[in-house]
């Protein structure tokens, strides 16, 4: 496939009155990994969820491998299923065992038959580390393990690209290496990935690019040697400033 | 100084508590002495009048009331879950729909609903319910359980976290997929409870359904009580039914403060 995995052009997204994303344009080829940082409110999330409509944009247009999934006629629950998704909640469904959490989708969308969906839930969930949690409930996990297990099950669905919001932000310090470990294993593999996150290690060890986002528009983009270490807007260095002393 | 207030205090309290209980054994102890017992066990607690109702309060009356019941609970449900998703539904008439019923049935007495269902539709269209008493009141009762239980499965459903439905939709599920996998098994866990509550409401309002006319096949537990106390000039078949009701009632509350108590703990 020729298209990128992800286009946005000049996405602009109202909540009632306040405008949150100002006209967004950036592209995604194919196996790269990227950050996008910022202060809360400055609409990375919004961003994220609006490509795979968990937020419906009010204008411009997303293309997902070349296809426009802001067009009324585009199949999104088919789109869906390229887009793998992960949350700062996990959202693993409690009533489920691991297997049928990661089971369900592929058997419910994918048509897939039981021993097929066993066989890929079991493989997916041995590359996360977590084989012998196959049968517990998710609440019998801890935050890091349930993270992992969620990613897993995004992973099943055999997606051209995975989507990341804050997936370590609730999560207890000592848990966060586990669930950033599973990730940097990802993008090592190729996968295409947009992440939102506050982990800055991450973003310059393993994002081909960062992008920085403030007041509902991308600041500034670039390799996260030059952003992060040599920033060129003020808002940009701010925000880094009061990072470090954070941390 | 302070301590002695809080002394006298102490010795205030322990005064009112002795005179509370003073009140309450005076109570007991008057109605003890001066009740005519002779006339409350003849009426009330007559074991002959008592025997003769067997085995009909329970092979006919009791099985009555739980097959109205039963019947009437599980049109009630389908009914509610229909009309739940109709009001959480983005579709503006299937909301306006859904709360309309819910308000008139809830702001009507059951009793003119199952009136309407046993003979109003008979008169008005010329066409009967099948089932007898069976059919009518189990539609009528039905129609009303429906209403109540439409909240209770609406609240259920949103007290499932938003992030569900997130989940289920980014792995591409369809809004019905979602719902029935993901988001009804946590809503009905939610609400079993409340269900099992509305079951025993209804229990009790199985008793309405006299007004349908019976056949002595037919007679649910209230009604049976009732032409046995003709019968016989005596209260006693109401005590009987009474503690049949509650035979049946009390293992469904307990039942509720069980799971209550369990969903509770999954809580913490």
């Amino acid at each position: 496939m020729t298209a990128p995995p992800i286009e946005i052009k000049d996405l602009h997204k109202y909540f009632g009155e306040l405008e949150v994303l100002r006209g967004i344009s950036t592209t995604i080829q194919t196996g790269e990994v990227v950050c996008l940082l910022g202060p809360s409110g400055s609409g990375k999330s919004t961003l994220l969820r609006c490509v795979n409509l968990l937020e419906q944009p009010t204008s411009g247009t997303i293309l997902i491998e070349g296809e426009d999934i802001t067009d009324e006629d585009a199949d999104v629950d088919g789109l869906r299923t390229r887009i793998g998704m992960v949350f700062q909640q996990f959202n693993l469904f409690p009533h489920l065992t691991v297997l049928r959490n990661l089971r369900i989708a592929q058997r419910k969308v994918l048509g897939r038959d039981t021993a097929e969906a066993t066989r890929i839930a079991e493989e997916m969930l041995a590359r996360v580390g977590l084989s012998d949690k196959v049968n517990e409930h998710p609440s019998r996990l801890s935050g890091g393990q349930q993270q992992r297990v969620a990613i897993a099950r995004a992973l099943c669905m055999n997606p051209d690209m995975m989507l990341f919001d804050e997936p370590t932000s609730a999560l207890d310090p000592e848990l966060i290496g586990e669930v950033l470990d599973v990730m940097r294993e990802l993008a090592d593999d190729g996968m295409t990935m947009l992440v939102v996150t506050h982990e800055m290690g991450f973003a310059l060890q393993v994002a081909d690019r960062v992008i920085f986002m403030d007041g509902g528009v991308i600041v500034e983009e670039g390799p996260p040697n030059e952003v992060l270490r040599n920033p060129q807007h003020e808002r940009t260095k701010r925000f880094l400033r009061a990072i470090e002393i954070e941390d | 100084m302070a301590s002695e207030v809080v002394l006298r205090r102490r010795r205030i309290q322990r005064i009112r508590r002795g005179a509370m209980y003073g009140i309450g054994i005076a109570v007991v102890v008057g109605f003890v002495l001066f009740a005519d017992w002779e006339t409350i066990r003849r009426n009330f607690f007559n074991t002959e009048i008592a025997r003769d109702m067997l085995p009909e309060v329970l092979t006919v009356a009791a099985r009555n009331t739980i097959i109205y019941t039963a019947l009437a609970f599980a049109l009630g449900l389908v009914l509610a879950l229909v009309l739940a998703l109709m009001k959480l539904s983005s579709i503006a008439p299937y909301r306006w729909f859904a709360t309309s019923y819910i308000e008139l049935f809830r702001g009507l007495p059951a009793l003119i609903t199952i009136i309407l269902v046993g003979f109003g539709f008979g008169i008005a269209f010329d066409w009967k319910i099948p089932g007898g008493t069976l059919g009518k009141g189990s539609i009528g009762l039905g129609l009303v359980a429906g209403a109540y239980m439409a909240e209770t499965i609406r609240a259920g459903i949103q007290a499932v976290p938003k992030g569900q439905m997130e989940a289920a939709r980014s792995l591409g599920m369809s809004p019905s997929t979602a719902m029935t996998y993901i988001i009804l098994p946590q809503a009905f866990r939610i609400i079993i409870p409340p269900l099992t509550n509305e079951m025993v409401l209804l229990i009790k309002d199985t008793s309405l359904l006299f007004v349908l006319g019976t056949t002595p096949a037919s007679k649910e537990l209230t009604k049976f009580a009732r032409d046995f106390m003709a019968q016989n000039q005596n209260a006693t078949p109401l005590t009987v039914v009474a503690i049949v009701y509650l035979i049946i009632t009390l293992p469904l509350t307990y039942l509720v403060r069980r799971l209550e108590r369990k969903t509770e703990a999954e809580k913490r």
